[in-house]
């Protein structure tokens, strides 16, 4: 048997502190968390930086490295600082550091990271050890340059590699979600469906419960199953709850890949146990023929200018649509003109806020609402250009009229400066997986002392 | 015709990562979901999303009382064109979908 405690869905998304209690007086073998997911988008990885406040992160990190110390087991964060690279590590590192030198306990810390070098990147491409996944974006050798950073997600072959070092803290670069749930149970030779099944539930911490928001899950993993149990007052794992956490962001609700083969749920069978605990049997681990780890690479997109203005006049909200093309249009034109740019050098958008903004030309109900919010988004190569066509597009959003012979209508802005740069923008550029000869191939992995 | 949602418990969308978006129908009832399962048209469903029907995934689960509709991303998470960084919305467009 392994018990894994699961404080949270992800750290900086705060746990209850008396579930955690619970948790740690029921004995676990270690205490797992998620720190991060592509989830937010790919400024996080494009820059190597958290999502989460740093006071957030280092407060709930402290409680748990205190909570480590209680139940002296192994605590391992995944994904650290929300896109697992280098810096996003380093930055974990300096706060567990710090926390350890406030609390006074000396700790032994694996840091284990999945950040890839471009140009190793790069010659693995030539050599075809980099392969496309279904609706994978085209790429060449210049994307994997191009990339500000790349990380490939550690499986729990990784993760046992850590564990193996005995440390106390293990602070991993990019992982999958259930890896650092799942390395133990596997570990410890287990049924490695149920290892991965469970895995898959409690990563979000309680959100397979009712009370999602109390965060603390324990998962207890054995020969033949696994068991989940929200520790929270008020949390109930019921099988419905529990099997309808396999659709949550996942694209096939009854096949989960990771590294080194899928899982496979379509045989499952959840039992309540009582109201509070679900068992569950039947998942089916099936290996690979080779290994492979999944790519995550985000690559500089230019910088971004935007404006904001607001319509209320009934007769511009009526006709937004052909008052934001004709702006664009024109201020497009201008741009060209007045700084020699052709039009692929730069890219203006007017999106109609309260409109049709969510959906574009596939919103089937556009109507027309009491006031609309006009955002203007100018994507340039350089910080300056996007500033300075930013200015262009100021008058326009300010005053310009739906016809030639009307009076000069004003609209509203809600900031002075109008324009507000947002600095360099990311895109995702990677939708890939990498094959291993050996799974610590693409990883390394140093030990700490404190 | 009514609209989806007004057949079903709850509507919700997601990313499956920033290739994939999913929509998740719970119907709530065995009886929502035997009527929903007949009247939902994959191609309708298409439509409603700006993709092509080969490109969706559909999955019936009668455990469960759900549809779950899988899509490649029209627009990758994040990038210049994308308008939802979560995919939240994309649930509306289906809970409004005439059926």
């Amino acid at each position: 048997m392994v018990r894994v405690l699961i404080p949270s869905g992800a750290l900086g998304l705060n746990y209850d502190k008396v579930a955690l209690q619970r948790g740690i007086d029921a004995k676990p073998d270690i205490i797992a968390i998620d720190g991060g997911s592509t989830d937010s988008g790919p400024s996080y990885l494009g820059r190597g930086v958290s999502k989460y406040a740093r006071s957030s992160t280092k407060l709930e990190w402290a409680g748990l490295m205190a909570a480590r110390a209680q139940a002296d087991c192994p605590l391992v964060i995944g994904t650290s600082g929300t896109c697992g690279s280098d810096s996003a590590v380093d930055w974990m590192l300096d706060i567990t550091r710090e926390i350890a030198h406030e609390q006074g306990i000396p700790i032994k810390i694996a840091v284990l990271r999945s950040q890839q070098d471009n140009a190793t990147m790069v010659e693995a491409y030539g050599a075809g050890q980099i392969t496309p996944l279904a609706g994978a974006p085209e790429i060449t050798g210049e994307t994997l340059s191009s990339c500000s950073n790349i990380v490939a997600l550690a499986g729990a072959e990784q993760i046992a590699e850590a564990l193996a070092t005995d440390a106390d803290v293990i602070i991993a670069g990019r992982t999958t979600d259930t890896a650092i749930i799942a390395a133990l149970p596997l570990i410890e030779g287990l049924h490695a469906g149920a290892a991965w099944h469970g895995a898959k539930i409690g990563e979000c911490g309680a959100l397979c419960a009712t009370n999602p928001q109390s965060g603390v899950v324990m998962m207890e993993f054995d020969a033949e199953g696994f068991t989940v149990t929200p520790l929270a007052d008020g949390a109930h794992a019921t099988p419905h709850t529990v099997s309808a956490h396999m659709l949550y962001e996942n694209s096939d609700p009854f096949i989960l890949y990771e590294p080194g083969g899928h899982l496979d749920v379509t045989a499952a069978q959840y039992e309540a146990l009582d109201d509070t605990s679900v068992r569950v049997t039947g998942s089916k681990w099936v290996p690979s023929d080779r290994y492979t780890v999944k790519l995550e690479g985000a690559r500089p997109a230019g910088f971004q200018t935007v404006l904001m203005a607001l319509l209320r006049d009934a007769r511009y909200v009526e006709n937004a649509g052909t008052w934001a093309a004709d702006i664009a249009e024109k201020c497009s034109a201008k741009a060209c003109d007045r700084l020699g740019l052709a039009p692929e050098d730069f890219r203006i958008e007017l999106r109609l806020i309260g409109h049709s903004a969510s959906f574009g030309a596939l919103e089937p109900r556009p109507g027309t609402p009491t006031e609309i919010g006009v955002i203007g988004i100018v994507t340039a190569a350089t910080d300056a250009l996007s500033q300075e066509i930013g200015k262009l597009l100021n008058p326009y959003l300010l005053h310009h009229p739906l016809t030639s012979q009307e009076e000069q209508p004003t609209f509203a802005f809600l900031f002075s400066p109008a324009e507000m740069p947002r600095g360099q923008v990311y895109e995702f550029a990677l939708n890939h997986v990498l094959t291993l000869e050996d799974p610590m191939q693409a990883f390394s992995l140093e030990v700490i002392e404190t | 015709m009514k609209p989806l949602g007004s057949l079903v418990q709850k509507l919700r969308s997601k990313n499956a990562g920033p290739f994939w978006l999913t929509i998740d129908i719970f119907c709530g009832s065995p009886e929502a979901y035997e009527t929903v399962v007949e009247l939902l048209d994959t191609a309708a469903v298409a439509t409603a999303l700006g993709a092509k029907s080969q490109d969706l995934k559909r999955f019936d689960i009668p455990s469960l009382n759900v549809i779950k509709i899988s899509l490649p991303r029209p627009t990758i998470q994040g990038a210049a064109d994308d308008r939802d960084m979560h995919g939240a919305s994309w649930a509306a467009l289906l809970a409004e979908l005439p059926v």
